[in-house]
C-alpha cells in the first residue's frame, strides 16, 4: 500500500510529489497558512485538484470519491459535528472500539453521551481522531491532531498512533511542533508560500 | 343575494380613513405620511390597471394571451423566488432554479385543478385560468424563497458538518439531508400556518372574496378549502423542488461541498 502524489497542485498550493508506503509518517511541517492544510484537502479530494493522486496504484478517480475518503480520511484541525450528541456521530457497530479508544486516550467513560457543545477543544479533538480511527481507513491524514491537548494526552495520541502506524496505517502529520515531527516521521515534507521547500 | 356595487363616491369615503392616517402621521410625527400616500397611490394606480388588464384578456378570451399573462406571472414570482436569498448562486443559476421549480408547481397545481376540480369550459377559461395561478403563486413564492434561502444562506453554517461526514466517506446527499430537509420544512410552514389558522384565526381573503361578492358562505367554503389543498401541494412540490435543485448546484462530480459556487 501506497499513498502516492505526482505534481498534486491547485491554485494555493502545489505541485507537490511524495509518496508514502504503509507503517510510515509523513510530517508536513511549515508556518500559518502556508498551506498544509490545503494540502491534506487536496488528499482527501475535498477541493479540485490537478496532478495525479493515487492509492495502491489505483488513481482517485478509479474509486467513487466516498470511497477514496473512507480509504484516505482527513481529520482536520477543527473537526466538524453534525448532532447534539457525541453518540450519533458513531455507527453502532464502532461503539466498542470507540469506547476503548476514548479510554486510552484519556477521555471520561461518560463521554460518549455528552453534547458536543459542551466538550473542550481537546476532547473534541481526541474524539475525531477517533471518529475516523473506528472506520478503519488506510490513509489518515491528521491536522495538528495533538494542538489543544497536555502533555500526558500528546504522549497517548502519539503512542496510539505509532501503534497504528506499527499495524500498517499510512500517516500524514501536519505538525507545527519540530520534536513531535523528528519523534513521528519518517519523512518531512515543509512548505513556504505553498510551495515544497527542500529540508 | 346580489353583487352590491361600488359607485366611485363609496371609494372616495374610505379613502378618507387613509387621510385620517396621514393626519396621525402628521401630529405624531411618525413620518410616515409620504410613505402612506405613495402606497395608497400605488395601490390604487396597479389595482386599476391590473382590472383593465383582465377586462380586456377576459374579453379576448384567447388561450394564448392567458398564456402570455401566466407566464408573465410566473416570471415575476420566479425572480422573487430568486433574488430573496441573502446568498445567491454563480452564473445566475438562482434564476433558473426558480423559473424552472415555479413554472413546474404552478402549472401542475393549476392545470390538475383545472381538469379535474374547477372544469370551466374551455379549462383555460381566464375568468379561472388567471385568478387561479395567482394565487398558487403567492404561496409557491413564499414556500420556494423560504426553502432556497435555508440551503443557501445557511450551507456555510452548516460546512463544517456537512464537510465531516463527506471526510468520514458519507455521501453528499446524505451529508446536505439535515440541511435541505430543514429548509423544506421552513418551506412549508406558512401554508400549515395557514390551513390550521383557516376559520378560527383568520377568514381567508378568497373566501371572504367570494361571501362579499354574494356567494352562498357553503360554495365559498368549499372553493377554499380546494384552494388549501392545491396551495398545500404546490407548496410542497416548490420547497423539494428548490431545495435539492441548489444542493446539487452546490457539488460537483467528486461529490464535494462547492462554497466556491456561491456569491
Amino acid at each position: 500500500m501506497t499513498l502516492r502524489m505526482q505534481m498534486l497542485r491547485n491554485a494555493w498550493a502545489g505541485p507537490f510529489n511524495a509518496s508514502i508506503d504503509a507503517a510510515q509518517c509523513l510530517c508536513v511541517t511549515g508556518a500559518s497558512g502556508s498551506g498544509k492544510s490545503v494540502l491534506l484537502r487536496m488528499l482527501a479530494d475535498m477541493d479540485p485538484v490537478e496532478g495525479e493522486l493515487s492509492l495502491a496504484g489505483m488513481d482517485r478517480r478509479a474509486m467513487s470519491a466516498s470511497t477514496w475518503r473512507q480509504r484516505v480520511m482527513l481529520v482536520p484541525a477543527q473537526a466538524g459535528w453534525w448532532a447534539p450528541t457525541v453518540l450519533e456521530h458513531f455507527a453502532e457497530a464502532t461503539l466498542t472500539d470507540a469506547q476503548q479508544l476514548a479510554d486510552r486516550l484519556r477521555l471520561p467513560s461518560d463521554i460518549f453521551e455528552r453534547q458536543v457543545l459542551r466538550l473542550s477543544s481537546g476532547e473534541r479533538q481526541r474524539l475525531a481522531l477517533i471518529r475516523a480511527l473506528v472506520t478503519r481507513p488506510t490513509a489518515l491524514l491528521l491536522d495538528e491532531p495533538t494542538a489543544s491537548l497536555d502533555q500526558d494526552s500528546v504522549a497517548a495520541v502519539e503512542s496510539l498512533l505509532a501503534k497504528e502506524l506499527a499495524r500498517g496505517l499510512i500517516l500524514v502529520l501536519v505538525t507545527h511542533d519540530a520534536a513531535q515531527a523528528a519523534r513521528m516521521g519518517h519523512q518531512t515534507l515543509h512548505i513556504a508560500s505553498g510551495k515544497p521547500v527542500a529540508a | 343575494m346580489k353583487t352590491i356595487l361600488l359607485q366611485p363616491l363609496d371609494l372616495s369615503i374610505a379613502a378618507s380613513l387613509v387621510i385620517v392616517d396621514i393626519g396621525l402621521s402628521i401630529v405624531l410625527r411618525l413620518r410616515l405620511h409620504r410613505q402612506i400616500a405613495i402606497a395608497a397611490a400605488r395601490m390604487v394606480v396597479q389595482l386599476v390597471m391590473i382590472g383593465y388588464v383582465l377586462k380586456f384578456v377576459f374579453a379576448l378570451n384567447s388561450p394564448i394571451a392567458t398564456a402570455v399573462i401566466v407566464m408573465l406571472m410566473v416570471l415575476v414570482a420566479a425572480r422573487e423566488v430568486a433574488a430573496r436569498p441573502d446568498r445567491s448562486l454563480i452564473h445566475g443559476q438562482n434564476y433558473l432554479i426558480g423559473l424552472v421549480s415555479v413554472a413546474g408547481a404552478a402549472t401542475l397545481a393549476s392545470v390538475f385543478a383545472l381538469i379535474t376540480a374547477i372544469r370551466p369550459d374551455p379549462w383555460f377559461d381566464p375568468h379561472y385560468a388567471i385568478p387561479l395561478v395567482g394565487i398558487i403563486l403567492g404561496s409557491v413564492l413564499n414556500a420556494g424563497s423560504i426553502a432556497l434561502d435555508g440551503v443557501l444562506s445557511g450551507v456555510e453554517a452548516a460546512q463544517p458538518g456537512i464537510e465531516a461526514r463527506l471526510m468520514l466517506g458519507h455521501s453528499y446527499w446524505a451529508a446536505m439531508a439535515s440541511l435541505i430537509r430543514g429548509s423544506i420544512r421552513r418551506g412549508m410552514l406558512p401554508i400549515i400556518n395557514q390551513m390550521s389558522a383557516a376559520g378560527i384565526i383568520t377568514l381567508p381573503g378568497i373566501m371572504t372574496g367570494q361571501i362579499l361578492a354574494g356567494l352562498d358562505p357553503i360554495e365559498a367554503v368549499k372553493y377554499q378549502i380546494l384552494l388549501m389543498f392545491l396551495l398545500s401541494g404546490a407548496s410542497g412540490l416548490v420547497a423539494v423542488a428548490v431545495a435539492y435543485a441548489a444542493a446539487w448546484r452546490l457539488t460537483d462530480d467528486r461529490q464535494r461541498l462547492r462554497l466556491d459556487h456561491l456569491r
